[in-house]
């Protein structure tokens, strides 16, 4: 009577593991595939080399003026020198110290929005969007306990950005959800109304707002009455900003199915409670990534503040490419803007992804 | 009814002290504790933020003498920058209290702007930059020749009056921004360059080998830069006026930051009118007697505001030309304080 003998399965063929089977089933598996792999090889071959030797290998990081721009690559010292223009703007020096502080309570505030285990993180979420952004005009305009005002026309760089897109993401999304409930409506004139604006500041470039509210505003308004002008380009990127995510959380609540509505109904709930509690938590939830959608655009469109003479992180790299006391350094400044933006677009796009996670319940794919 | 007229009366008298309050500029600064004054966004020696931040240039330098005038520190100017869009707005609304953006003065922005231009404190025009290898000592010999030009400028219909004038044909091209407009010659897409000559200097300045390219002597158009306010009040148009005018005078008798102190004590009737120690000329424009003595010592006379924004020594290098005093072959000639 025979035993029992195990027989070892055997590996796998070598040509179909570890790297050369990933090499043969992604990038060689058909003459196809194999053509556009060469030529994926060549580009990289051909550009990326020449890019971090002008990034990185032959630039320049030390020094502190332009004569120690010299090897032919990138002028980092150019961005490092003017870093603080680019950052804080025209911001008071000795008072950058309060700009600092902003910057820190943002971080504290919405670190902790990445851990799902963050003690108290749901506090910190609500301070962000009401105590923070009051605390932060205080500390910034200054004005009280002693702080020494600061005027709206020093304030630049990547903190107005920061400033601009924060008031516009946080008055957006709530005015945005009254819109859509309004648009929504039974009642015909508060519908007429939300549609009407709405479809107004829809239907016109934000670039005329922009225009309409630095140059047009002022000549309707009294002599000497004057609007500060960082305010009504607020106003205008919030108003237009609104009329767009009304539109993307009415989308949000075409998809609840009616017997959401009904059930809601039927169980005594009022119009606001039946919004707050069953509608509004799934729509909003469907469209997270619209929403997050129009507040990276929202915040790449701030950049449009530099045509009234605003100094964003844009306007601020533009003024000062211009000096002629550091010649071709124009690249260096555009690229050093879009990598700010891209920091903060990115990290608002994974944030976004992480709480598409959590909250999937039934529609995730 | 009674009630309507008196409400209607209170608005109207509101509204009155609301416009009388606007219409004396110098009173709003003095109690405001600041000068504000809309300049460029960014324009290499006339305004654009130095390496601490600070505005500096020529433009930025006018506004800073006001401000020595008027409140006795130079430091005390809040900068708005303006884009060309805006700046007359801005002016008009009365969020600044006077414009020095490089505008220029010409009868139509005079008349129908609402503005008053107080004076010129850089005479421009439109000139021509060409590579030094071509050889071309005047622009008449440019026939033929390809220009480079900004989009949405005056530089065409000057160049093609120009042309016209002297018969030539020439060929454009057309680019957006001024950094393309410099790698456009560069790259060699045109023989020349054509755009006020203040540009000019500051684009050459941006060349990887500035001095393969040099500025021709001709001038083709007339642009006058200078401070503007709004129309309706003599008082502060005055003021703008003749700090400027202070600052040219000082130079034509020698006067400079750095002597003004010792200069005060001269015997010399026409200086001491001018530093304040003789006449009552700041009291009739209801400034201090030590107004221009402030701007003087503060930010300079004119062509030491000149030599630090524009001169030969700053990256520039525009020579003084036509902005030179007319007793030396310039055009800047101030009217004489007595």
């Amino acid at each position: 009577m025979s035993g029992f003998t195990e027989i070892q399965s055997r590996a796998a063929p070598v040509s179909s593991t570890g790297a050369i089977g990933w090499i043969r089933q992604n990038l060689v598996s058909t003459p196809m595939n194999t053509f556009f792999t060469l030529i994926g090889v060549y580009l990289i071959y051909k550009f990326l080399p020449p890019l971090l030797d002008w990034a990185i290998f032959s630039a320049n990081f030390a020094g502190s003026d332009e004569h120690a721009c010299n090897s032919g690559g990138a002028c980092w010292v150019f961005v490092k020198q003017r870093a603080s223009l680019f950052i804080y703007g025209f911001y008071p020096s000795e008072q950058y110290w309060r700009l600092d502080a902003v910057f820190v309570l943002l971080a504290i505030t919405f670190v902790p929005q990445f851990f799902d285990a963050f003690p108290y993180k749901k506090w910190f979420g609500i301070f962000s969007i009401t105590g923070l952004p009051v605390i932060s005009y205080f500390i910034i305009s200054g004005g009280i306990l002693g702080l020494e005002h600061v005027e709206t026309e020093s304030w630049g760089g990547l903190s107005l950005t920061l400033i601009i897109a924060f008031v516009g993401i946080v008055a957006a999304l709530p005015f945005g959800v009254l819109l859509a409930l309004g648009r929504r409506s039974n009642m015909p004139i508060i519908r007429t109304m939300c549609v009407i604006f709405i479809e107004v500041w829809r239907g016109v470039p934000l670039i005329s707002v922009l225009f309409m509210a630095s140059v047009m505003l002022p000549l309707f308004l009294p002599e000497g009455v004057t609007f500060n002008k960082l305010l009504r380009a607020m106003i205008g990127i919030v108003m237009f900003q609104s009329a767009y995510m009304a539109e993307v959380i009415r989308g949000g609540l075409q998809a609840i199915p009616k017997g959401q509505y009904e059930a809601a109904s039927a169980l005594g709930l009022s119009y606001w409670r039946s919004m707050t509690f069953i509608i509004l938590p799934q729509a909003l939830k469907l469209v997270i990534p619209g929403i997050v959608n129009t507040f990276i655009a929202l915040f790449k469109d701030t950049t449009l503040v530099l045509i009234i003479g605003l100094f964003d992180v844009l306007g601020a790299v533009q003024s000062a490419i211009v000096d002629p006391n550091w010649p071709g350094v124009a690249t260096e400044g555009y690229v050093f803007a879009a990598f700010c933006f891209w920091i903060f677009c990115f990290t608002m796009s994974r944030y976004s992804m992480r709480l598409e996670r959590k909250l999937h319940t039934g529609h995730k794919r | 009814m009674k009630k309507t007229i008196t409400l209607m009366g209170a608005i109207v008298a509101v509204g009155m002290f609301a416009t009388a309050a606007s219409a004396a500029t110098l009173d709003d600064v003095k109690a405001r504790g600041n000068l504000s004054c809309g300049v460029s966004t960014g324009l290499p020696g006339f305004s654009a933020p130095d390496d601490k931040n600070n505005w500096a240039g020529l433009d930025v330098d006018t506004c800073r003498a006001v401000a020595a005038a008027v409140l006795g520190d130079a430091n005390k100017v809040k900068f708005v920058p303006l884009t060309a869009k805006e700046r007359w707005t801005a002016l008009q609304s009365g969020e600044i209290d006077m414009l020095s953006r490089n505008s220029t003065w010409t009868h139509s922005r005079d008349l129908t702007l609402g503005a008053n231009f107080t004076g010129v404190n850089y005479y421009d025009g439109q000139g021509f930059m060409v590579s030094s290898k071509l050889g071309v000592k005047s622009a008449k010999e440019l026939d033929g020749a390809t220009f480079c030009i900004q989009a949405g400028t005056t530089t065409e219909l000057n160049l093609s009056d120009f042309a016209r004038e002297h018969g030539f044909k020439y060929t454009v091209v057309t680019v957006d921004t001024s950094d393309q407009s410099v790698q456009a010659f560069e790259a060699g897409r045109c023989d020349s360059l054509t755009s006020d000559q203040s540009q000019l200097y500051g684009l050459r300045s941006k060349m990887s080998n500035p001095a393969s390219a040099v500025v021709l002597p001709d001038v083709i158009s007339k642009e006058p830069l200078g401070p503007v306010v709004r129309k309706g009040d003599e008082q502060w148009f005055a003021i703008v006026k003749w700090v400027l005018y202070a600052q040219v005078n000082a130079e034509e008798m020698g006067i400079t930051s750095k002597n003004a102190k010792e200069m005060r004590g001269s015997d010399n009737p026409a200086i001491k009118r001018v530093l304040g120690s003789d006449g009552t000329f700041g009291a009739s424009m209801g400034l201090t007697e030590d107004w221009a003595y402030n701007a003087i010592t503060q930010v300079g006379n004119y062509g030491e505001m000149f030599e630090r924004n524009v001169g030969m020594n700053t990256p520039l290098q525009i020579a003084r030309g036509l902005n030179d005093l007319w007793s030396r072959g310039g055009l800047q000639y101030a009217p004489p304080i007595r």
